[in-house]
């Protein structure tokens, strides 16, 4: 079971997850272990505060970017399960971003293919930050911060 | 059919425009597609390229009706 959602609307991830599992997952008796990623964002980046982001992406290939890395961790893994829910558009400081979750046998399945899909997500999927700072200056943001 | 040409994000305001559309009848590098579609004579390093929304590199080829994306590094999640 693969789920890969692009949402421009704010996203409770706790709620999702539970939502999504029960929906999704009744009964998912081979998975031992479940692993989460959380992302938020946060008010300040590179030494400056930070009031607001807006989020650019390319609608179809971002869809279709995510669904190979889900489908390509899911074999690798050999993952019973994976989601990730992403935002774009008008973000607040504290709101979440993305959800990666992953459920397999096993943990070590579970954590390296959570962290393996987040970070080839940040590298690969196209997904831009357009940040505002407190003092109203607004700019792109040229790189991902390092893990 | 022409190739539909996008830039997004920072690229996008650099080169002052989001699409543009190629006329051609017969498949062009992406070297000449980046520059009869932005106006710049050189495909700076840092620019990442997509044909029909997959990754490729700057040797490829571009067939009449395909989409091409130019646009700078990614910074999601």
């Amino acid at each position: 079971m693969q789920h890969v959602d692009v949402r421009e609307m704010p996203f409770e991830p706790w709620q999702y997850l539970a939502d999504w599992q029960a929906q999704q997952l009744p009964e998912n008796a081979r998975s031992g272990a479940t692993a989460v990623f959380v992302g938020t964002m946060r008010d300040f980046n590179e030494g400056d505060d930070v009031t607001g982001m807006y989020l650019e992406h390319y609608p179809g290939m971002t869809e279709r970017q995510l669904a190979t890395l889900v489908a390509e961790a899911s074999q690798r893994w050999s993952l019973d399960a994976a989601l990730v829910v992403h935002r774009v558009g008008e973000i607040l400081p504290t709101q979440p971003i993305v959800l990666v979750a992953v459920w397999s046998a096993h943990r070590a399945a579970a954590f390296e293919a959570c962290r393996h899909l987040m970070e080839t997500l940040k590298h690969t999927a196209p997904f831009w930050k357009r940040e505002t700072l407190s003092n109203g200056t607004v700019r792109w943001v040229d790189r991902n911060t390092l893990g | 059919m022409p190739i539909k040409v996008l830039f997004f994000a920072s690229l996008r305001e650099r080169i002052g425009q989001s699409q543009r559309l190629l006329e051609t009848d017969t498949p062009l590098t992406l070297q000449e597609v980046w520059q009869r579609s932005s106006g710049e004579t050189h495909l700076p390093d840092n620019v990442l390229m997509s044909v029909n929304q997959t990754y490729v590199d700057a040797n490829s080829l571009v067939q009449p009706g395909d989409e091409v994306a130019f646009f700078p590094p990614v910074t999601g999640g």
